[in-house]
C-alpha cells in the first residue's frame, strides 16, 4: 500500500448542499504526490461534485479542501494554476483546429510562446494526433476529441490532472489505448491523477481508490486490498469422482469442499499460490479448474447492498425527485 | 498571467470562429448592400422632403450606422451561450484568469466584428449619396468600436443570464426593437416626447446615434440646425457609452460568478 508522504489534495469534511440534498455529505481523503486516486461510485453518488469543487468551480457548503497546498475557495487562481482537467462531458471549441484549441488554452495558463510550440509538438505527439493538429475538431472522432482533451490538459504542466469520468462513452479498445497514456504519463511526469469512474475495471488501474455512495466515502484503500477485506477467493473443480475429491481435500488440506453442480467450490484467502500445490499433491483427478477472485464490484455490493447498477437509477430518482418539485 | 494576453486571447477566438462561419461572414457584406438597395431607389425621393432642416439621407446614415453596429454586436455575443450549451465555458472559467478580463474579451471580439459592417457601410456612403469627408472616418470609427462595446456589455450580462441560445434571441428581440426606435435612428429625439426622451438616456444606442451624427454633420450644417437635432456633446457621449459598458460588464462578471 502506498501511504501519501506529502498530500497534493487534502480534503476534510466536504460537504455541498443543493438545498437540502447534500450531493457531498462530509468527505475527507488525502492523495499523495504521483499517485492515481480514484472515485468509483454509481451516478449521482457525489463524484463530479467533489470535482467540481476541487477545480474551484463549485463553492463548497462546507468544509476544506487544498490543491498543491493552496485553498479552492481562498486562493482559486493558484489552485487552477496547478490543476489540468478532462470535464466529463466534451468541453472543445470544436470550430477551431487541435491546435488552435491548445493554443488558446496555452495562452490562458500563460505558457511562453517557444515553449508552447515545444510542449505542443510533445503532449499531440502523445495522444497521437500530431498528423491532425491542423484539422477541424468537428471532423473528430469521440476517442480522438477525448485525447485532444487530455493533451490541452496536459500542456501548462499541471501538478494534478482531473479526469471526470474519462473513457464514457468509449469503446473498450480506445479506453484501454487512453489508459495506456495515462499510466504513461504518471511513469514520465511524476504527476499525480484524480479520476472518477463508475466502470469497476477502470478502478483497477488505480493505486488507491474510495467507494463513494450517497455522498459519503463508504471504504478507502488499495484495489488489492479492498477486495481481500470483502471475501475469499473461490476455486471450483470439476473432479472425475466427486467423492474421493471431497475426501482427498478433507484429508490432505483440511478443507471442506461445498458441490455445486456437479462441481466442488473450494473458499481460500490466496488462490494463486494454492493451486499448484492442490493441483500437484491431488491424486483423485480434476478434469477443469475457475477461479473468482472478488471484483471491486463485490466489494460494492457487499458495502451497500446493491449493485452500481440498479443503484444508479435510485440515484437518478432521487437527483430528479430533488430537482423537480420532490419537496 | 498578464491579463492583456487573455483579453487578446479571447478575442482573437471570436474572430477565428466569425470567419469560420461563412453565412455571417455574408451577411456582413450583404447588410449594407440591402441598405444601398433600399435608399438608391424610391426610399430617399419620397422622405427626402422631411423638415429636419437637413438633407434625409445625411440625417439618416448614421443612425443606419449605429444600427448595425449594435444588431452585430449584441448578436455576437451569442457565441457566450453556445460556449455554455457545448461545455467550452467550463474551459474558459476555470482557466487562471480573471472573469473581467474574459468579459473584456469577448466584448472587444464583438467589438471589432461589428466594426466590419461599419467599415463595408463607410465604403457604400458615397454610392447612396451620402457625402462623407475622409477625416471624419476616424472619428466615426472609434465611435462604432465605443458603441459596440456598450452594447457587447449589455448582450453578455444577457448571455450570462440565459441557458439556452433561444431563451437569448427571445430577450435580445424583445429589447432590440424599443432600442432601435427610441434611439433617434428615425427622428430627432429633441422633438421627442418626455417620457421618450427620459427613456433614451439609458439607450446607449441614442449616445451612439447623437455622436455620429454630429460628428458626419458638423461641417455640413449651421450650428442652429444641428443643436435642434442634437443632444448633448461628442465627448459626453463617449463619456456614457463607457459608463454604460462598465456597469454590464460589472454586472455580467457578477452574473457569471454567481452562476457558473
Amino acid at each position: 500500500m502506498i501511504t501519501p508522504m506529502a498530500p497534493i489534495l487534502e480534503v476534510k469534511d466536504l460537504v455541498k448542499k443543493f438545498g437540502e440534498f447534500a450531493a457531498v455529505n462530509g468527505v475527507s481523503f488525502d492523495v499523495g504526490e504521483g499517485e492515481i486516486f480514484g472515485f468509483l461510485g454509481p451516478n449521482g453518488a457525489g463524484k463530479s461534485t467533489t470535482i467540481g469543487i476541487l477545480t474551484t468551480l463549485i463553492p463548497p457548503t462546507s468544509g476544506e479542501a487544498r490543491v498543491a497546498g493552496w485553498s479552492v475557495t481562498a486562493d482559486k487562481d493558484k489552485v487552477r494554476h496547478s490543476i489540468g482537467i478532462v470535464f466529463q462531458d466534451p468541453s472543445l471549441d470544436d470550430r477551431l483546429t487541435a491546435e488552435e484549441n491548445l493554443r488558446f488554452h496555452a495562452r490562458l495558463y500563460g505558457v511562453p510562446r517557444g515553449e508552447y510550440l515545444k510542449r505542443m509538438e510533445s503532449v499531440l505527439k502523445l495522444v497521437e494526433l500530431w498528423d491532425r493538429r491542423s484539422h477541424i475538431v468537428r471532423t473528430f472522432s469521440g476517442g480522438m476529441k477525448r485525447r485532444l482533451e487530455i493533451a490541452r490538459g496536459l500542456i501548462h504542466y499541471p501538478r494534478v490532472l482531473f479526469l471526470d469520468e474519462p473513457t464514457i462513452g468509449l469503446d473498450p479498445q480506445t479506453r484501454n489505448h487512453l489508459w495506456n497514456y495515462i499510466l504513461e504519463l504518471k511513469r514520465t511526469q511524476h504527476m499525480t491523477i484524480f479520476m472518477t469512474t463508475h466502470y469497476m475495471l477502470e478502478a483497477e488501474y488505480c493505486d488507491r481508490i474510495a467507494i463513494i455512495d450517497r455522498g459519503r466515502i463508504i471504504a478507502s484503500d488499495t484495489p488489492a486490498n479492498l477486495k481481500t477485506a470483502v471475501g475469499e477467493d473461490v476455486i471450483s473443480l470439476t473432479p472425475a469422482d466427486p467423492a474421493a475429491l471431497a475426501a482427498e481435500l478433507k484429508e490432505k488440506f483440511g478443507l471442506t469442499a461445498i458441490p455445486v453442480d456437479g462441481q466442488l467450490e473450494i473458499h481460500v484467502t490466496d488462490a494463486e499460490s494454492y493451486l499448484p500445490k492442490l493441483l500437484s499433491q491431488s491424486r483423485s483427478g480434476i478434469r477443469s479448474v475457475t477461479l473468482h477472485k472478488p471484483t471491486l464490484e463485490d466489494v460494492f455490493i457487499k458495502m451497500t447492498g446493491r449493485a452500481i447498477r440498479e443503484q444508479e437509477a435510485s440515484a437518478a430518482d432521487r437527483m430528479r425527485a430533488h430537482f423537480h418539485g420532490g419537496h | 498571467m498578464p491579463q492583456a494576453a487573455a483579453i487578446m486571447t479571447v478575442a482573437e477566438r471570436e474572430l477565428i470562429r466569425y470567419t469560420r462561419d461563412h453565412g455571417r461572414v455574408v451577411t456582413t457584406l450583404f447588410q449594407p448592400i440591402m441598405f444601398l438597395v433600399i435608399f438608391g431607389s424610391g426610399l430617399s425621393g419620397s422622405l427626402s422632403q422631411g423638415n429636419f432642416g437637413v438633407n434625409f439621407i445625411q440625417f439618416m446614415y448614421p443612425g443606419i450606422l449605429a444600427m448595425s453596429i449594435m444588431g452585430v454586436a449584441f448578436f455576437s455575443t451569442v457565441s457566450t451561450v453556445w460556449d455554455r450549451e457545448f461545455g467550452f465555458l467550463k474551459e474558459i472559467l476555470v482557466a487562471p484568469v480573471s472573469r473581467t478580463s474574459i468579459a473584456l474579451g469577448k466584448m472587444a471580439g464583438a467589438a471589432v466584428i461589428a466594426s466590419f459592417q461599419g467599415i463595408v457601410l463607410l465604403g457604400i456612403a458615397p454610392i447612396i449619396g451620402v457625402r462623407l469627408h475622409w477625416a471624419l472616418i476616424a472619428p466615426l470609427y472609434a465611435f462604432m468600436i465605443l458603441l459596440a462595446f456598450a452594447v457587447a456589455g449589455l448582450g453578455l450580462f444577457v448571455a450570462s443570464m440565459v441557458r439556452t441560445v433561444e431563451n437569448f434571441g427571445v430577450i435580445m428581440n424583445f429589447l432590440v426593437f424599443p432600442l432601435f426606435f427610441m434611439s433617434g435612428a428615425f427622428f430627432p429625439l429633441t422633438s421627442a416626447p418626455l417620457w421618450m426622451k427620459i427613456l433614451s438616456e439609458a439607450n446607449p444606442l441614442s449616445y451612439g446615434v447623437d455622436a455620429m451624427r454630429r460628428i458626419m454633420l458638423s461641417g455640413q450644417v449651421a450650428s442652429e440646425v444641428l443643436s435642434r437635432l442634437l443632444l448633448r456633446p461628442a465627448a459626453a457621449n463617449a463619456a456614457l457609452l463607457l459608463i454604460f459598458a462598465a456597469v454590464f460588464l460589472t454586472a455580467a462578471v457578477v452574473a457569471f460568478n454567481k452562476r457558473a
